[in-house]
Parts: structure tokens; C-alpha cells; sequence
């Protein structure tokens, strides 16, 4: 963007090339909402809405039924700092909207106006906590406020405030019959969208839905195998259900071997192997047959993943007392000689955790010599 | 120790025959790796043109810009002014800039007017209380550094606001009734420890909550169950070493992920596996580094290491200052993207931590591209961090 004009822009509201995978920054800016990125149907419904009220819109001031109501406006004080230049549609709905919270006014109109704001800008925590006064207090049919969520999260699938305010009607219905299906949709068009994985976990784990949520983790690693946030869900319904027992972790850990043969560069598999192995009560990787083997084949197959030479190394720290040869893949010497190899070639961007981990090994050497 | 062998930092920039080394050659595609290739492709573009050089100038006078009028733009950020506030005046402090004192002044009245008379700061003037707001607030407020903006902070009432806001598990969430996860802790922690109104009533078990979040990864997720995510994982560990307790957490584990999340070839971070690079993650994962470093020299087995931090200091200031830099002022996410004043924020802090290690480490010309130390914990200037918390310590503890 250009930012050589008088006012800086952040563009959330312009039309924008968007990818879905193309970043999460939104959630760590501690707040967040700024920075959504939609796709095209989120660009649909936006454009739908934008041309439904360009033909319908009617200022505030000018509807009958908001005529006994005095707009407050806000108040920056006298030398107003970060002022956004808002458009009349926005300042005269916040205006209203400041009115009705001083009155305390809990209304039809009162809702309809709040949905006015939502849609432009949704992560106003405080009209929607406003909503939610109003909805207890009138006793409205939640079913139609579970369509205007749904609208609102595909509108602005990246918000805290939109997933807050979807958890809260649903605990509100005791009802999670859409959860699985509505979060699957997300996820089918941003299949690592934060928001959208921790309020299907969160649904799952308040109404218990793990049935069949150990398929549908397998279904998005099939579909990419290095969508992390599957593997992570592939992990939590394992250890809320089944939990790490020996056979299941047999089980976990072909299964994970298998991946890492399919694409051994692949992070994601080779740290979900690692991460079982902490429930391993035989000692871990560097007891277990199948993941010793599968090592000494890759690397004798010249694979030099570094998750792989890491992985080697790992297991010589645990089989340190096992007197292996010299001559062992899974000899300290080795793993030494290894920790060079990832520093000085395979990956030099993690040199100093090379050096520091190979002063590690030659302590350990040290101490049990 | 062995610095020199140590330490590429001392070598110059990598070379273009180096970097294309680094590119991805995955087994098979998929749609992670087609979008990894994406912006391999763009950074190696913009390495083959562009020199490692900070705008400062042009940065400075985007940041100054934006304090006082925003465009429509902005509307979506409208819940989000103390941050606007917070991201300006840090970026500004980074780069050697002050707001003249009127200027500064005006900036404290303002968030006087977002302050709520329950305690704590909302989005805006008239906004309920949120946690992050208030965090934002804080921070913004110590960087003005005046009596005046130290003093219009109500601390009885920010306290009271915090205890509304704790559950029974010692976490936090970020409004009355609004949403719980790890953020709500680490806000929290880092505005009682500014202000002095830290009980241990008030964090009673937090330690635990936020131990719960740490995953199988490594690093620490929004909630229990979630995924490894480098906003999160600051949180987490910032708020552990805020409670002095980073002995309930595995620490090979985190630094194992988080090493891991420097991508070989941009240089810059990832904030979860296998996800694209993002400049605001120079400082969500960089600044966990010297967070790092304090723990493993308490537990002093490193005294070799702790002149440096354990990630590449210099591949980091190279993606920023080449890849994250808006020609027009304000630095982004990753090439292509367009510049904001939260991104200019965190790449600046970002690029302040890769620079100040205990030995500092500056791409050259030093003098063009070194900013100030920023405070690993509370993200903003060292010195700034320090003469608050000097303030606030004088001041008595509120009352339960």
C-alpha cells in the first residue's frame, strides 16, 4: 500500500487479494479482528449486504421510529488522538447506539441497531455484549441469532469476537447439532484457521462429540499432509478419549512413521512422533523397534532431513547408558558428529541450537563417563 | 567461548547462491507447500535487489502521521485505539523519536477518556474494559513516561478490574463475560507488574493454567488442546517468567519448537508449523529468545551462550530490512502484503531484539539501521520499563 498521503491506511475494508492460508497475525495482535482476511464468499455476502443496504439504507435521523431518540456523539475530549475519519453511516449508527446504552434501552429496534453496528464493525466487544443483554432480556428465538452469527463468522471468520459470541448461544440452546458441520465449512475453505479449531474443540469437549473427530483429523492430513493444525486435533482427540495406551500408541506411531516416509522434510509428522513418544513408558524413541529401524533406513537411504538427523540425535541422549558401538547410528559419537553436519550444512539457520545442543551431548558424555 | 566460530553474525549477509540452497524441494506438493513456494520466490526476488538498509525517516513520519488522524479505514480498529496509541508510541521510542510534550499530553487525556470509571481501559472513550485494551494503555502511558500519564492510571480501580476478570482456574478473560485464553493472563500480568498492584492472590494457580497450554509441540497454545502458536507461546512464556515459575514447563521442549519456527531460507518467523513467514513473529518468537536466555543462566549451564541469543540474529534483520520494509513508510507482514502500524510495531520490536544481545549484533551500517533495546517482557523500551517500574514501586499496594 501507499502510504504517501495525508492518512494511513490499514485497508481491512478494501478489496484485497486474499489467500487463505496467508498469515495469523491477526490473532497474536492481542485484540486482533483488524486484519481478517476474507475469500470469495465472504466477498459474496459482504458485496450482497453492501448492495442490499446502498438500496435500502435510510439515515437514522430520518426513520420514523428512532425520532424520540437524541444521538450522543463520542467523546474524544477536546484534542482527539488516533481519530479515524469514519464515514456518516458510522458515526451516526455509534451515535445511536451510545443513546440507547444511556437510556439502558433493551428493544427490538435496540437489537436491529446492534446488528447495524456488528456489520460495521464486528469487533465491537461492546455492542455485542449489548446484543447478548438485549437477546436474555426479550427472550428472543435464538434460532434466528444462530443464522446471524453464521453470517457474521463467514463474514469475518478471523474475529475473536463473532467465534465469543457463536460459543455463547450455543451454550445458551444447549444445542451443538451444527457445530461439527458449521466449523467443518471453515475449515474447508482455511483448514488452519485458529478460531474456527478452538471453538470446534471447545464444542466437542462441552457436549462430547469425539465419535468421529479422529476421521475427520485424518481426512485434512490426507488432504495436506503438513496441515499441522490436523495433526493437533489428531492428538487432542487421542488424549481425551483413548488416551497414549500401548496399543494406541503401537498404532500412533506406524501411522506417523508411515507419514514421515511419505514426506520426510514434513515437520509436522516427524514432532507428532516425538510429542506421542512422551506417553511411552518403555523408555521412548530410543526403545521403540520400529522407530530405530525406520531411522537406520532413511539415513542409510540418504535421506538428511533435518528432522530426521534430529531425531538420531535425540535418541542417542536416551540410549546414552546402552553402550552401543562405536560405529552405531545411535552412538553419542555419532549424534557429535551429526549436530556438525546440521550446522555447518543441512541447517545452518539453527547453527547456535546445534552448537548448544552438542555442548549438551558432550556434558552428558562427560557425566556419565 | 568460541564466539568467532560461534557466530556467522560476523560474516556478511548471505549470499544469493546461499539462499538458494534453502529452497523448499518438498516430496510431493500440497497446498502448503505451493504457498511456502510462493513466497520463497518473492523474498529471493527482493534479495537479488534490495539492500539491508532501515527507512527510518520515511517510518518515522508514517508513525507520526497516524497518531493524530486516521483514515476510514481504520473503522475496523475503532475497539482497538489504546493499541494504536501503544504500537505508534513504542515504534516511535524504537526508532529514537518523541512526540513533542503538548503532543504527548493530548495522548494521555485521550486515554484518560478511554479509561472506564470500573477500572481499566476500553477500545475507545465510552467502551466497556478490555484486558488487551488496558495492557495497550499501560504501555502506551509508560512510554510518555510523564507524572501526568503515570498518574491518571486509577490503579485501585485497575485492580479491582483484573480480580473481576480471574476465574478460579487463575486464568483470565479479556472482558466482563467475554472470551477466555492465554492472552487474558499474560495482559494481566504485565500491567500489575507495571503498576505495582501484583498480589499473589490475584495469579493463584496461574502457573498451572498456563503450564496446561504448553503442547506437544513445544510451544504454548491459546487454550488447553489448542495448537502451538508464536503469539501464544510469548504469552506463555512471558507470563511464567512475570511469576517466576518457568521451572513447571519443559523448556528443551519450547526452545526445540521454537528454533524450529525460523525459516531456513526468508530468515524471518513462522508462527505455527508449517505456516508462511510473518514479521510480526520477529518479536512474538524473537523476544521469547532473551526470555530464554535469562532462564538457562539462572539454571547456569550455558554461561558460554549468553552473549548471543540462540536463533540467527542476522537472517532475521535481513528478511526485515529487505523483505518487510513499505518503500513508503510502515513495515508488513511478507512481501506483497501492505504495510500497518501493527506490523511496523512488531517488525521494529523484532528487529530490536535481533540486534541487542548481550554482544550486540547490527547489520551493517550500524549506525543506519540500530534501534533502541526494547524490554523482552512488556515490549517496550528498556530504560522506559524500568523508570515506570521505579515509579509504581514507590507508590503503596492497593488495597484487597
Amino acid at each position: 500500500m501507499s502510504s504517501d498521503n495525508d492518512e494511513v491506511e490499514v485497508s481491512p475494508k478494501r478489496e484485497r487479494k486474499y489467500s487463505s492460508s496467508s498469515t495469523d497475525s491477526e490473532y497474536v495482535d492481542l485484540e486482533a479482528d483488524s486484519f481478517d482476511n476474507l475469500d470469495e464468499d465472504v466477498h459474496y455476502h459482504s458485496k450482497l449486504h453492501k448492495r442490499m443496504s446502498e438500496q435500502t439504507f435510510i439515515p437514522i435521523s430520518e426513520r420514523e421510529a428512532w425520532k424520540d431518540v437524541v444521538p450522543i456523539e463520542q467523546d474524544d475530549g477536546p484534542n482527539p488522538i488516533v481519530a479515524i475519519a469514519y464515514s456518516a453511516k458510522f458515526k451516526e449508527t455509534h451515535d445511536y447506539f451510545r443513546a440507547i446504552v444511556k437510556a439502558k434501552e433493551k428493544s427490538e429496534r435496540a437489537l436491529n441497531l446492534t446488528a447495524e453496528c456488528i456489520w460495521l464493525n464486528a469487533a465491537n466487544y461492546t455492542v455485542w455484549q449489548y446484543r447478548r443483554d438485549i437477546l436474555r432480556e426479550l427472550g428472543i428465538d435464538l434460532k434466528d441469532e444462530l443464522k446471524f452469527i453464521e453470517m457474521m463468522i463467514r463474514c469475518n471468520f478471523k474475529n475473536y469476537q463473532v467465534w465469543h459470541h457463536r460459543r455463547v448461544i450455543i451454550e445458551w440452546m444447549n444445542d451443538p447439532s451444527q457445530e461439527l458441520a458449521f466449523t467443518a465449512a471453515i475449515l474447508e475453505k482455511d483448514d488452519k484457521n485458529y478460531h474456527a479449531w478452538q471453538h470446534r474443540q471447545w464444542a466437542i469437549s462441552f457436549f462430547n462429540l469425539f465419535d468421529n473427530e479422529l476421521e475427520y483429523a485424518e481426512q485434512l492430513i490426507e488432504k495436506d499432509i503438513r496441515n499441522n493444525s490436523a495433526w493437533n486435533q489428531r492428538y487432542y482427540v487421542i488424549s481425551n478419549t483413548t488416551k497414549f495406551e500401548s496399543d494406541v500408541l503401537d498404532r500412533e506411531v506406524d501411522y506417523a512413521l508411515d507419514k514421515i516416509l511419505e514426506a520426510p522434510s514434513n515437520e509436522s509428522s516427524w514432532n507428532y512422533l516425538r510429542g506421542i513418544m512422551m506417553h511411552d513408558k518403555d523408555g521412548g524413541m530410543g526403545y521403540n523397534r520400529s522407530i530405530l529401524k525406520k531411522c537406520e533406513e532413511l539415513y542409510n537411504n540418504n535421506c538428511r532431513s533435518p528432522h530426521l538427523l534430529s531425531c538420531i540425535i535425540d535418541i542417542s541422549q536416551e540410549r546414552i547408558s546402552c553402550n552401543d558401538p562405536k560405529d552405531s547410528l545411535f552412538h553419542t559419537d555419532k549424534a557429535l558428529e551429526l549436530c556438525t553436519d546440521l550446522e555447518e550444512k543441512y541447517d545452518k539457520i539453527r547453527k547456535k541450537y546445534w552448537k548448544y545442543i552438542s555442548q549438551k551431548i558432550s556434558e552428558k558424555v562427560k557425566s556419565t563417563a | 567461548m568460541a564466539n568467532n566460530d560461534l557466530n556467522d553474525d560476523f560474516k556478511g549477509p548471505r549470499t544469493y547462491v546461499e539462499l538458494l540452497k534453502e529452497i523448499l524441494s518438498p516430496e510431493f506438493e500440497t497446498h502448503t507447500t505451493r504457498e511456502q513456494s510462493k513466497v520463497e520466490k518473492n523474498v529471493l526476488e527482493l534479495c537479488k535487489v534490495k539492500k539491508p538498509l532501515l527507512s527510518r525517516n520515511r517510518h518515522i513520519s508514517y508513525l507520526k502521521k497516524s497518531i493524530t488522524n486516521l483514515s476510514k479505514n481504520y473503522e475496523a480498529l475503532d475497539c482497538s485505539r489504546p493499541w494504536i496509541c501503544y504500537w505508534t508510541l513504542h515504534s516511535l521510542e524504537l526508532l529514537g523519536e518523541r512526540l513533542d510534550d503538548d503532543l504527548c499530553s493530548n495522548v494521555v487525556q485521550f486515554l484518560n477518556k478511554c479509561q472506564s470509571p470500573t477500572g481499566g481501559f476500553g477500545g475507545g472513550p465510552g467502551q466497556d474494559a478490555h484486558l488487551a485494551s488496558t495492557y495497550a494503555a499501560v504501555n502506551a502511558l509508560c512510554v510518555i513516561g510523564s507524572r501526568e500519564a503515570y498518574n491518571i492510571i486509577d490503579r485501585q480501580k485497575t485492580y479491582e478490574f483484573l480480580k473481576s476478570l480471574r476465574t478460579d482456574e487463575g486464568s483470565f478473560h479479556m472482558h466482563v463475560n467475554g472470551e477466555m485464553d492465554i492472552r487474558g493472563v499474560y495482559c494481566a500480568l504485565a500491567v500489575a507488574k507495571l503498576l505495582n498492584i501484583y498480589t499473589p492472590e490475584l495469579f493463584k494457580n496461574t502457573e498451572k493454567w498456563v503450564a496446561k497450554c504448553q503442547t506437544w509441540e513445544g510451544g504454548f497454545a491459546g487454550c488447553p488442546g489448542m495448537e502451538a502458536h508464536g503469539g501464544y507461546s510469548f504469552c506463555g512464556l512471558a507470563s511464567l517468567v512475570m511469576l517466576n515459575k518457568s521451572n513447571v514447563f519443559n523448556l528443551s521442549a519450547f526452545i526445540r519448537w521454537i528454533v524450529n519456527k525460523q525459516m531456513r531460507l526468508e530468515g524471518g518467523f513462522q508462527g505455527r508449523t508449517n505456516k508462511l513467514v510473518d514479521g510480526c513473529y520477529s518479536f512474538w518468537q524473537g523476544g521469547a529468545f532473551p526470555l530464554i536466555n535469562s532462564i538457562l543462566a539462572a539454571e547456569s549451564k550455558t554461561k558460554n551462550l549468553e552473549a548471543y541469543w540462540m536463533f540467527d540474529q542476522k537472517a532475521l534483520q535481513e528478511y526485515l530490512l529487505i523483505c518487510c520494509q513499505d518503500p513508503f513508510g510502515g513495515m508488513l507482514d511478507k512481501p506483497g502484503k501492505n504495510s500497518d502500524i501493527y506490523h511496523t510495531c512488531y517488525c521494529l520490536s523484532g528487529l530490536s531484539v535481533a540486534q541487542n544481545s548481550p554482544e550486540k549484533v547490527v547489520i551493517e551500517p550500524s549506525e543506519v539501521n540500530a534501534v533502541d533495546v526494547t524490554h523482552p517482557v512488556y515490549n517496550i523500551v528498556f530504560e522506559t520499563a524500568m523508570k515506570a517500574i521505579k515509579y509504581f514501586s514507590s507508590l503503596p499496594l492497593p488495597e484487597k
